[in-house]
């Protein structure tokens, strides 16, 4: 049976409405709590998914971006929570409680480390781009062990859920509220952007750097602000991960993370601008799900992501739409 | 003052040398046809213009020297290509294809659908799905979309069917007559060059043998290097 897209992608939205809501009125807060996290993820993977998808660039150290959003987030908050200085070098701050300015802050911090990673990385391809994200990846994860001043090794920990204008952020259906809202207006500006010139010459890009030059673009430029953008997004997901949990702690720039973006992105449909949220979905439900019956639940997950890269090349989407995805 | 000028230029790929003095003006609004056989050095040429592979001699642009410049450079200065093969994006339809990385000036995705009525027919099309005689248009119409004032057509109708073929020399025909950019065509069929072109330069093992006026090309000369 072959299913239009935009009823997949209509219906996966009424679910992420939907659910939360029945959550909210037969008093299950966790299930909100879980629906939040899918959420979350879906928000990571979709930033990954501008550079993977659209751009056919496998980065495996985007957690380099989902981190530093996660301790940017539990550094101006452990500040602002203990009153204690943080000292910048050019400047001393207080920290912030804010959300918004510490979404700014994660953004703008993930996009600079983001244009510095690019500019190395960008100059490979294939397997050699792999590698190198993978080696910032590391080299953030050993760092963030180190760093005793925020927990090391054990993490940190926050303990009030961060402020959002005019909303109890501690209530898990308004802080879901929250997160949803910037999911959707991700997901618009990135539909926006695909079909934007420079998305399409993004596309043009991953097919032939070559031919876009000779077009008059530079397919660096392209690549570069492409992955900018990307870290910027994953970097804003990784602090309302770390807002979710109220705890921040090197595993956010684990290897293992950026490993699970890029099977959220594999399982819904590799530049499909809903595949992450579909990943995300079935990968939060199959970690509740399975996870509840067994420890060894990722066995399942790897044969579900054995069966799609066999048998359903788009992931769930081109599965249900009878559409390939991108070639990458 | 010549609108583009090598001046022995030579070429290599790798320790292979392939350009071993190319000497070719082409001035503003002139027509040039670049011939000689196959491996001679024709699309080499183009690859040093377009900064595709290093080259060492004289080669400027609008009183800029290329040398200087990464090859998307040399497209935003006004060098448009229609490479060898077509090379579409597949997975883009006709008009992302065009506007992807479309330039301001007049030409747009509505004159450039009026030079080839065909591909605003099919302008939600994939390219991949389209016809060769299509995707060729499609690839003029790309590089002119990036509003050129040289363009660069490498052996554009070769494999095309007779009646493209028609249609893409018209479109030559209607670019030379209304527009002031200048080409540089490839080709293999002298009959067709000769109607459309000022000049011709004739290249063989990697340099200049022959040039001069369209008009004054003997069939000798074409015989001894063209083969036709």
């Amino acid at each position: 049976m072959i299913v239009n897209e935009r009823a997949i992608n209509a219906l996966v939205i009424a679910g992420l409405v939907g659910l939360p809501l029945w959550a909210l009125v037969m008093d299950e807060p966790f299930t909100i709590t879980l629906v939040t996290r899918a959420v979350i993820l879906a928000l990571a993977a979709a930033g990954l998914n501008i550079i993977l998808g659209f751009g056919g660039m496998v980065s495996f150290g985007h957690a380099v971006f989902f981190g530093i959003g996660g301790y940017t987030m539990g550094i101006l908050a452990y500040h602002a929570q203990t009153y204690t200085a943080l000292d910048l070098g050019a400047f001393t701050t207080g920290g912030t409680k804010s959300m918004p300015l510490i979404w700014l802050a994660a953004m703008g911090l993930s996009a600079i480390v983001a244009l510095f990673i690019g500019l190395l990385s960008l100059r490979t391809s294939g397997v050699y781009f792999i590698m190198i994200t993978l080696a910032f990846g590391q080299m953030f994860y050993y760092f963030a062990i180190s760093w005793a001043q925020y927990g090391g090794e054990d993490g940190l920990s926050i303990y009030v859920r961060n402020d959002f204008p005019g909303l109890n952020t501690l209530q898990p259906i308004q802080f879901f509220a929250i997160c949803f809202a910037l999911l959707c207006i991700v997901l618009f500006v990135k539909a926006r952007l695909t079909a934007s010139p420079f998305g399409l010459a993004l596309n043009a890009a991953r097919q032939s750097g070559a031919r876009v030059e000779t077009a008059g673009l530079s397919p660096l430029r392209l690549k570069l602000l492409a992955f900018v953008i990307s870290g910027a997004i994953t970097g804003l997901a990784g602090a309302l991960f770390a807002d979710l949990n109220r705890f921040v702690s090197p595993s956010m720039f684990s290897w293992q993370l950026s490993g699970e973006l890029i099977v959220l992105i594999i399982i819904g449909g590799v530049g499909r601008l809903m595949g992450p949220v579909i990943g995300a979905c079935v990968y939060v439900a199959l970690e509740h799900v399975l996870g509840g019956i067994t420890e060894f639940w990722h066995v399942y997950l790897g044969l579900i992501l054995l069966s799609i890269v066999l048998f359903a090349r788009g992931g769930l989407i081109g599965l249900l739409t009878g559409k390939e995805g991108a070639h990458v | 003052m010549s609108f583009l000028t090598l001046e022995s230029l030579t070429a290599s790929y790798g320790v292979s040398q392939a350009l071993f003095g190319v000497d070719l003006t082409i001035d503003e609004g002139q027509v040039v046809a670049m011939m000689g056989r196959n491996g001679m050095g024709k699309s080499t040429t183009v690859r040093a213009i377009c900064r595709m592979i290093p080259s060492d001699g004289g080669l400027t642009f609008a009183g800029g020297d290329l040398h200087r410049m990464p090859s998307h450079k040399v497209a935003r200065l006004g060098v448009g290509l229609v490479p060898e093969g077509r090379r579409c994006f597949t997975t883009l339809t006709v008009r992302e294809n065009l506007i992807a990385a479309a330039r301001p000036g007049d030409w747009t995705f509505r004159t450039v659908t009026q030079l080839f009525p065909r591909l605003g027919e099919r302008e939600g099309q994939r390219a991949a799905s389209l016809s060769g005689g299509e995707q060729q248009m499609l690839a003029i119409g790309r590089a002119l979309m990036t509003n050129p004032r040289l363009l660069i057509l490498d052996e554009a109708t070769e494999g095309l069917a007779p009646i493209v073929r028609q249609e893409i020399w018209a479109a030559l025909q209607v670019l030379k007559s209304q527009t002031g950019v200048a080409i540089l065509l490839i080709d293999k069929s002298l009959k067709e060059l000769a109607a459309v072109s000022d000049k011709a330069v004739i290249l063989e093992r990697g340099q200049t043998v022959w040039s001069g006026a369209m008009a004054e090309l003997s069939s000798d000369v074409s015989e001894t290097y063209v083969g036709v």
